[in-house]
């Protein structure tokens, strides 16, 4: 076999909490052949590179940059700039570049609010004359500057052209690997697809028992003990399984949990939150519309349950602003 | 003034930078450590149900996500009024052993690793774990990807997913184990005591074995006494799952221990226009600034202080290790912010020798592993010590249980300043007039931050000779890649 | 601005009975106002709650769902279930998302009720004209700061 000259990679966190880049090491051993095939150029969390040292890089110098990360901040919008004119290929990482996820439920609010709270209204701080960050400060050495918080949180693909999507909270490892493979093979599908997840959703996966669903309540899942063989949606338990996209390996099930929703739409669904809301409320088991409402009723944050993940990339986007 | 900027900081977790102003003459006038961002969990989880925040606060690190659900649940008993069955507690507790042991071993090797095994001078591309890996040798990266990689299994087993996993439930955990998933753990959990013997004797050998490098730690620069922050049993010993929270003065006394639900009249946080991280100190000592000593309120909450605040260890080696400690460094408290990383490989050995203890408990298989909660929910505190510090995690909900207000106090975030303080006087120290600054100079200062954060792993290859081969097949079957590693 | 707002508003209705109603209104000559435009589907039980978010996110200031009266006139037998079990989480929703609940009217009118249709068409419009318009793109397009 031919040898090929080693690809350049760069990886990036834009508005993320760094579970993307711990996904990545989970490759374990095989990270050694990620290795023998590429260069990292950018990772700030493992490698000592530097922003300078990105600018300084002719455009499209690496070929792939896996950007992980909401855009919350101009540093963020920027930095997502910076890296599409560096990147021959870029690649939206895990679920807050693709969808926003949780970082995204902050467009139930809006950025005065959330200022507000943390630096004004939180029992502990100690803020008389009402300091918030500014965007610069005049300190008596120098300026100091940080960066904009915006009203509302983005996914890269609303800020940059993207080649790519691999969805999930994080991407579990082996299908990271899968991606990586695909990469290295030169095997992409056509630019714009869905990576590293199946076509079909995590029901499809899930090893429990599904039989009919009629429910005639919902709980919490503290409330009950749920039945560990059957299907939780049909014990009452809402489960985004029915509308979330496949090839985590229904993890959450497995041990007692309903799934979240962390991998997205399936294919063809363009909001998340409403193909859920539509699926659970249609195996309400109701015949009256008092007995309806009474029974989702009991779903008490519609927007935080079907929108956990997918918010920015939801079609409304974000709640009304100036709406609290 | 002319200002050299830091940006980003690198092998640590988040984002950060360093703006260092000289004045005329060459000299540090000051340097800020300055953190651009913000998401805003303390504001966007009001309305939520309370118990889905142990799934929500997760997503504020994806290197902890473990502490952030532990307190969150526990925060979620407290709201509930729920008493959680032993068992139960003592899963928790070995799910959150184990979880250390992941955590600060990749933080060591990986993060801090290559300054002190490759050199704090050596040049960026081989000050990594790549370059480490070089080194040190291959058997040492595969031990560790073999350490960190079962520790991990052990979460994925109980909690799903390995990154986020949900294990805690209000009132419980939400899976009970079987005897066989018990004698897993149980075999783990002696490889990883000696993995953690393996690494205080490197560390030995490396950092303590290396005069330029012991130096460096006792030197003034590097040294910081302040308040320190830790989680205590009832024998004041550490404990990273439960108990009170106990803050030494300088001197090693105890200046105050509080339960979860008291901290607000303890702890207060400070703002700056120019960063977005806020200051917490000790509200009846005050904010003098970013000031050190018995005045100032600035305290410490990382593995040193969980040291210093507590008289001992509750596992015997973890215990040797921790009179050996002192008994190097002069006594009880040390102040060398470097040895935090001695501190961290003390924890690694407390949190397997516990992992172990926990694994082989004769109720560790009950069956009985969660209560319902029936109380009318209200407000609760949950306190753990996450790996970079005492994390708090204060939840007030109306009679529904959804969210009305949320305060967090996260764990990185109690050492603000003691890591801006400690960054500046690196700078202050290091640059001298008419010095040439080189970049492994401004990787010194790097380190200043490094000993507070372990931040999280990224295992990046380099074990070398380990024999792998990855083979690519087409559609059709046809092999159109192999890569090996010989 | 010159001129008072003139509501937009989109209404998802089923063919064989709101859409019968609607028709017959226009044969019967009942005045409605011009704001509503119709959509026809099957059955209400077709909407999907994305058509409603959709149609708010692309201009309408108020929409309306409606379809054949329960129990018993769904063409398709129980297509209407579908429609109250969903309506009253979609209610719900838009209210967390700010979208006041008297811009959303979701009900029931049979194809003898062209009379409902045609009073639904001008309260409807006069309370949405009240609340203003929604305008909901303009505030993603709107500076950050």
């Amino acid at each position: 076999m031919a040898k090929k000259s080693k690809l350049k990679l760069g990886l990036y966190w834009a508005a993320s909490c760094g579970g993307c880049e711990i996904a990545v090491v989970e490759l374990r051993e095989k990270i050694l052949l990620l290795d023998e095939a590429a260069d990292i150029l950018f990772w700030p969390v493992a490698m000592d590179f530097k922003v300078k040292d990105v600018e300084a890089m002719p455009d499209g110098h690496m070929d792939v940059c896996l950007f992980n990360g909401a855009i919350r901040t101009s540093e963020n919008e920027e930095m997502a700039h910076l890296l599409r004119r560096k990147s021959k290929v870029l690649v939206a990482f895990g679920s807050c570049a693709y969808e926003g996820c949780i970082p995204g439920l902050a467009n139930l609010f809006d950025k005065d609010s959330i200022l507000r709270r943390v630096y004004l209204e939180v029992p502990t701080v100690d803020n008389p004359r009402g300091v918030l960050p500014q965007p610069a400060t005049h300190l008596p050495e120098g300026e100091v500057e940080i960066p904009r918080l915006y009203n509302t949180v983005k996914t890269l693909g609303q800020v940059t052209d993207v080649d790519y999507f691999v969805p999930g909270c994080p991407p579990q490892p082996h299908q990271i690997w899968a991606v990586v493979e695909a990469i290295l093979g030169g095997k992409l599908p056509p630019k714009g697809s869905v990576v590293g997840a199946n076509e079909k959703t995590v029901c499809d996966e899930c090893k429990r028992l599904r039989e009919e669903k009629r429910i005639k309540k919902f709980y919490r899942y503290h409330e009950i003990i749920p039945d560990p063989e059957h299907c939780l949606l049909e014990q009452g338990i809402v489960c985004a399984g029915p509308a979330t996209r496949g090839g985590c390996g229904a993890l959450c099930p497995q041990v007692n949990q309903p799934c979240r929703g962390c991998y997205g739409p399936p294919p063809n669904v363009m909001d998340q939150g409403a193909a859920l809301l539509s699926a659970v409320a249609s195996v309400v088991d109701a015949n009256s519309e008092e007995e309806a409402a009474r029974i989702v009723g009991d779903i008490l944050d519609p927007a935080g349950t079907f929108y956990r993940f997918g918010l920015p990339a939801s079609t409304l986007h974000r709640a009304r602003l100036g709406n609290r | 003034m002319r200002k050299i900027s830091i940006d980003p900081i690198t092998r640590l977790e988040g984002h950060g930078k360093i703006d260092i102003f000289l004045d005329d003459e060459g000299n540090v006038a000051n340097a800020y450590l300055i953190i651009p961002e913000l998401r805003g969990f303390e504001k966007f989880v009001e309305g939520r149900p309370v118990e889905e925040l142990p799934d929500i606060t997760p997503r504020i690190c994806g290197v902890c996500p473990e502490a952030h659900h532990m307190a969150s649940v526990k925060a979620c008993d407290a709201v509930y009024h729920v008493e959680v069955p032993p068992t139960a507690k003592k899963l928790r507790e070995l799910f959150y052993s184990a979880f250390y042991v992941a955590d600060h071993t990749t933080h060591f090797y990986i993060l801090a690793g290559p300054d002190f095994v490759v050199g704090p001078d050596a040049p960026p591309a081989e000050r990594n774990i790549l370059g480490l890996i070089h080194k040190v040798g291959v058997e040492v990266g595969g031990k560790v990807i073999r350490a960190r990689g079962m520790a991990m299994d052990i979460i994925g087993m109980l909690g799903g997913r390995r990154v986020h996993p949900l294990f805690g439930v209000p009132g419980g955990v939400g899976k009970a184990i079987t005897e066989e998933e018990r004698a897993q753990i149980e075999a783990i959990a002696r490889e990883e005591v000696e993995f953690a013997l393996f690494t205080l004797d490197l560390f030995r050998k490396i950092v303590l074995g290396n005069s330029a490098y012991r130096d460096m730690i006792l030197s003034d620069i590097f040294t910081l006494p302040t308040y320190y922050m830790g989680l205590v049993d009832e024998q004041n010993r550490v404990n990273f799952y439960d108990g009170m929270v106990r803050v030494v003065d300088p001197e090693g006394k105890e200046f105050v221990k509080y339960a979860p639900h008291e901290y607000v009249a303890v702890i207060a946080e400070h703002v700056e226009p120019w960063s977005y991280l806020k200051f917490p100190f000790l509200k009846k000592v005050g904010w003098k600034g970013l000031v050190a000593g018995k005045d100032s309120g600035v305290y410490q909450a990382t593995p040193l202080s969980r040291l210093n605040a507590a008289d001992g260890m509750a596992t015997p080696r973890a215990q040797e290790a921790y009179e050996e400690f002192y008994a190097t460094l002069g006594g009880k408290p040390v102040h060398h912010t470097l040895a935090i990383h001695w501190a961290r490989v003390i924890e690694i050995l407390y949190a397997a020798e516990r992992l172990l203890e926990l694994s082989t408990d004769p109720e560790i298989t009950n069956p009985h592993v969660r209560n319902i909660p029936t109380a009318k929910p209200d407000e609760g505190v949950g306190i753990v010590e996450a790996p970079r510090g005492t994390l708090t995690h204060h939840y007030i909900t109306d009679e529904r249980g959804l969210v009305v207000k949320c305060n967090l106090i996260v764990g990185t975030t109690n050492n603000y300043a003691p890591i801006a303080m400690s960054v500046r006087q690196a700078a202050q120290g290091l640059i001298r007039k008419g010095q040439v600054i080189t970049e492994g100079l401004l990787n010194r200062i790097e380190m200043a931050f490094r000993a507070y954060d372990p931040c999280f792993g990224c295992a990046t290859h380099a074990v070398g000779q380990m024999p792998l081969e990855v083979r690519i097949y087409d559609a059709d079957g046809s092999l159109t890649q192999v890569i090996s590693r010989a | 601005m010159a001129g008072t707002f003139e509501p937009r508003i989109i209404a998802f209705v089923c063919n064989w009975c709101t859409y019968t109603a609607a028709d017959n209104a226009g044969v019967s000559r009942l005045e409605q106002p011009p704001n509503v435009d119709v959509i026809r589907v099957m059955c209400s039980g077709r909407i999907e709650p994305a058509f409603i978010l959709k149609a708010f996110a692309m201009g309408a200031d108020g929409v309306i769902v409606s379809g054949c009266h329960p129990p018993g006139d769904c063409y398709y037998t129980n297509g209407n279930y579908k429609t109250f079990r969903r309506m009253p989480l979609v209610e719900r929703l838009l209210e967390q998302f700010g979208i006041e609940k008297e811009r959303f009217h979701w009900g029931w009118i049979s194809g003898a009720e062209a009379i409902k249709w045609a009073q639904l068409t001008h309260e409807f419009t006069e309370r949405v004209r009240a609340l203003g318009p929604l305008n909901w793109s303009r505030q993603l397009e709107s500076k950050e700061d």
